[in-house]
């Protein structure tokens, strides 16, 4: 086994604990740019060079915890990281001049980080912890997860290979060249992994196919196509740690005998596309990709291929055929991609979070991973906690924790102490469970009887204030625009139940539509050609099954208690609480509020378009929506 | 048209793994959109039917065959932004704009252009920001946690008149 000693790597190490100067690292996934990580990044460059500061500043990914971004990792020498929260360019100074002063009595901090496991190597030490700061695993965001594949997330350089080395990174690409491929599929096989990107087919079964074919030729993919709405773990896990991505995939092609890779990225995510371009070509030039790596006769590289935005590539065959500059449209299995796949040679296909457990099974073994998660549902899950609820953000808990910890405990319940009425896990495939059914322990087995799917790992936390209807036909316009158009039950089923859940929530629904709808959620269901199709009746059919009350307001008193279908509700001013402001009247697009100044404003319904601009431009909550239904009139 | 930059893109993609997507997607980040005379010369060039073409550039969202506006905004769609009010900042941006609500782009795609083409309004299916939902994009740039009230200041940004 070639061990790795380079300088590069001891130099990484030395900067990653900060042995000797301080240490700033800035949370730079999308998430935490997009709300101004990216200036106060700037900022610190601009003020480093132009003070002269002695500080190392690094980018770094996100830690999961994205209702607190931008997140900045403050690290002295010798001392525990410290990581400050909802940081703007305005505190950048401040910062700065404590660091190098060496003050430690920073403002905004959230947590501190002395330990961290980063699994591949014995967990390091990164400091003295402070005294009077919660440790990150005593706060409760944190404390229940178990971070497998966010292992580096938000601690490691994802733009530098050294820090990835550093945190024991290809270590276990070395072991398994150093084992046979079917001793790598054995350990896989052992582990109990099954496949993340929804569907939950064991791995070590699907490479075990590939390697059993006979080809002059076989590709190893990664479906990055994260197209399930409300689901962005494969986004983090591409910008926060790419080359566990990459390590899992040359184990993967050594193990199925594949010389070529290819990573299918969704076109949304550039910057994911960037960093692991930049992971790919660092890898090369270590010699982990390419001719004959690590000196053994294996070879192997990989390329990027962005998408174009279809939800219905996310299927094998139709990511293939996308792949291949085709449009993507499934095409029936068998043949499945290990027996012909692109451009008809075995392939095999996994999805990012797969690839990244596989460093982890290999390097500690697949009896150790298998101590993760329960029984036949073994390891983590990094789940996208978003919606209604307060600490959004990404969450690795272990496969068989209940919703109810996920959601309550992690998630600490709705903003503004609304009551949880469901959650929506898998996406457009699957389905809504009630709050009543939180006890539910997360797995494939445990979903799939509620009549959801785990999916990709969307979990959207719906409040009182999400109505299930509106909900359900939100899902169906997404399928119906994602539909391929190949098979009739899908294109026109799925339209079909579109056109009744749009009458329902524009209350004109009638009686008789909600058996129809059940009927022909069930044809769908069982005659569509792909996944997509055979899922998309899921969010209507679990809707209907533990909300069916909802749907009967709907129909039968045009009302919508949760007030968000447009057509059933008004929008009203509060005469006793309107000031008179003028606000609204001057934000109406259509001039539709009508008032005195000092006095107070009302809305002409004719004119309303229910934009709710009013509502929340209101500072005194004299706008109401209100949902009438027949009774009222 | 000169077509020398097309050119030097079909060279960048000899390999044939996501040569077509590849090369398309170059062109419309060149050109904005697919204008047809290049798809002409592509098919051309490539020896591929420009009916094929002409059905990946339809199908998949990313494409479009009119030119978009000066500045793209696109409103997220994703299911957290849906529940955290996305339909009400699209119907609001359409009002502030002056788009049309009525009109559709001939490709069907929901893409919806200002009269003097500064602004190209559509909507996303997800950005993968679903923490700071609502979100839109302008151009490269994501928005999180938007609000309706905040949307003429960020439109002028973009150099957006309040008419």
């Amino acid at each position: 086994m070639r061990v790795f000693t380079d300088s590069r790597i001891e130099k990484a190490e030395r900067e990653l604990l900060a042995a000797d100067k301080p240490r700033i690292s800035v949370g730079l996934a999308t998430c935490g740019i997009s709300v101004g990580g990216d200036r106060v990044f700037e900022e610190f460059k601009r003020l480093i060079e132009e003070k002269g500061y002695d500080v190392s500043l690094k980018k770094t990914g996100c830690i999961g915890f994205c209702k607190e971004e931008p997140l900045v990792n403050v690290k002295l020498p010798g001392k525990a990281i410290l990581v400050l929260h909802r940081v703007t360019p305005e505190d950048v100074p401040e910062i700065l001049q404590k660091v190098e002063s060496g003050d430690d009595s920073f403002n905004k901090v959230l947590f501190q980080i002395d330990v961290w496991d980063h699994k591949t190597v014995p967990p390091i030490s990164y400091g003295q912890p402070y005294e009077g700061i919660k440790r990150w695993q005593e706060i409760d965001f944190f404390k229940y997860q178990e971070k497998l594949v966010l292992r580096n997330a938000g601690i490691i350089d994802p733009e530098s290979i050294e820090e990835y080395l550093a945190v024991g990174g290809y270590r276990a690409l070395a072991k398994a060249l150093n084992m046979s491929p079917e001793e790598v599929i054995e350990e896989v096989k052992i582990s109990g992994l099954r496949g993340r990107g929804g569907a939950g087919f064991p791995t070590g079964l699907k490479w075990e196919f590939t390697r059993k074919e006979k080809s002059d030729k076989k590709y190893v993919i990664c479906n990055a196509d994260e197209g399930d709405p409300g689901a962005y773990m494969n986004r983090n896990e591409m910008e926060s740690d790419p080359h566990s991505l990459i390590e899992g995939m040359i184990i993967g092609a050594y193990a199925v005998g594949a010389d070529e890779g290819i990573i299918y990225v969704r076109a949304e995510y550039p910057l994911a596309v960037e960093r692991l371009q930049r992971a790919v070509e660092e890898a090369r030039e270590w010699g982990f990709l390419g001719k004959n790596i690590l000196g053994s006769d294996f070879s192997f590289d990989i390329k990027i291929v962005k998408g174009a935005g279809a939800f219905v590539c996310g299927e094998e065959t139709a990511l293939i055929a996308s792949i291949e500059g085709r449009i993507g449209r499934p095409r029936p299995r068998p043949p499945f991609p290990a027996q012909r796949g692109l451009w008809g040679k075995p392939t095999n296909i996994n999805n990012v979070e797969t690839w990244m457990n596989i460093p982890l099974i290999i390097l500690k073994g697949g009896e150790w991973f298998k101590q993760f998660g329960s029984e036949s549902n073994s390891g983590t899950k990094v789940f996208s906690l978003v919606g209604k609820v307060n600490n959004v953000g990404l969450v690795e808990v272990e496969l068989g924790t209940p919703l109810s910890r996920i959601v309550f405990d992690i998630g600490k319940g709705a903003p503004g102490g609304k009551k949880i009425k469901a959650v929506q896990t898998g996406g457009p495939s699957g389905g809504c469970i009630p709050e009543w059914l939180f006890d539910t322990p997360v797995d494939y087995v445990n979903l799939a009887k509620l009549g959801s799917i785990m999916g990709s790992g969307g979990i959207v936390v719906m409040d009182e204030d999400t109505c299930m209807v509106d909900t359900a036909r939100y899902f169906l316009d997404f399928t119906v625009d994602e539909s391929c158009g190949k098979c009739v039950p899908c294109r026109e089923g799925l339209k079909r139940m579109l056109d009744i859940l749009d009458d329902i929530t524009k209350g004109r629904g009638k009686k008789e539509d909600i058996s129809l709808l059940k009927e022909l959620a069930s044809t769908v269901k069982v005659t569509s050609l792909c996944g997509l199709g055979q899922t998309a009746p899921n969010p209507v059919i679990t809707t209907l099954k533990y909300f069916e009350d909802e749907y009967i307001e709907h129909v039968v008193r045009k009302r919508c208690p949760a007030k968000v279908c447009v057509e059933l509700i008004e929008y009203e001013i509060d005469e006793e609480a309107c000031t008179g402001c003028g606000m609204c009247a001057r934000r109406c697009p259509v001039s539709a509020i009508t008032g005195e100044i000092g006095k107070s404003f009302s809305i002409d319904k004719d004119k309303c378009i229910k934009c709710g601009t009013c509502l929340d431009v209101c500072k005194f909550n004299a706008v109401k929506k209100v949902s009438r239904g027949l009774e009222d009139g | 048209m000169d077509f020398k930059v097309v050119d030097e893109i079909i060279d960048k993609y000899k390999d044939p793994s996501g040569r077509i997507l590849g090369i398309l997607e170059d062109i419309q980040d060149t050109y904005n959109y697919l204008p047809k005379e290049v798809m002409v010369y592509v098919s051309k060039k490539l020896n591929v039917p420009l009916s094929s073409l002409y059905s990946v550039a339809t199908f998949y969202s990313f494409f479009n065959l009119e030119p978009v506006g000066e500045h793209l905004i696109s409103v997220c769609m994703g299911t957290a932004c849906h529940v955290k009010g996305a339909p009400e900042l699209l119907e609001s941006l359409k009002h502030l704009l002056g788009i049309d609500v009525n009109e559709v782009t001939d490709d069907g795609k929901f893409v919806l252009t200002t009269t003097d083409r500064k602004f190209s309004l559509s909507s996303a299916r997800c950005f993968g920001c679903c923490s700071m939902a609502p979100v839109i994009r302008i151009d490269d740039r994501i928005y999180g946690y938007v609000k309706i009230k905040d949307l003429p200041a960020i439109l002028k940004e973009y150099g957006w008149k309040e008419k």
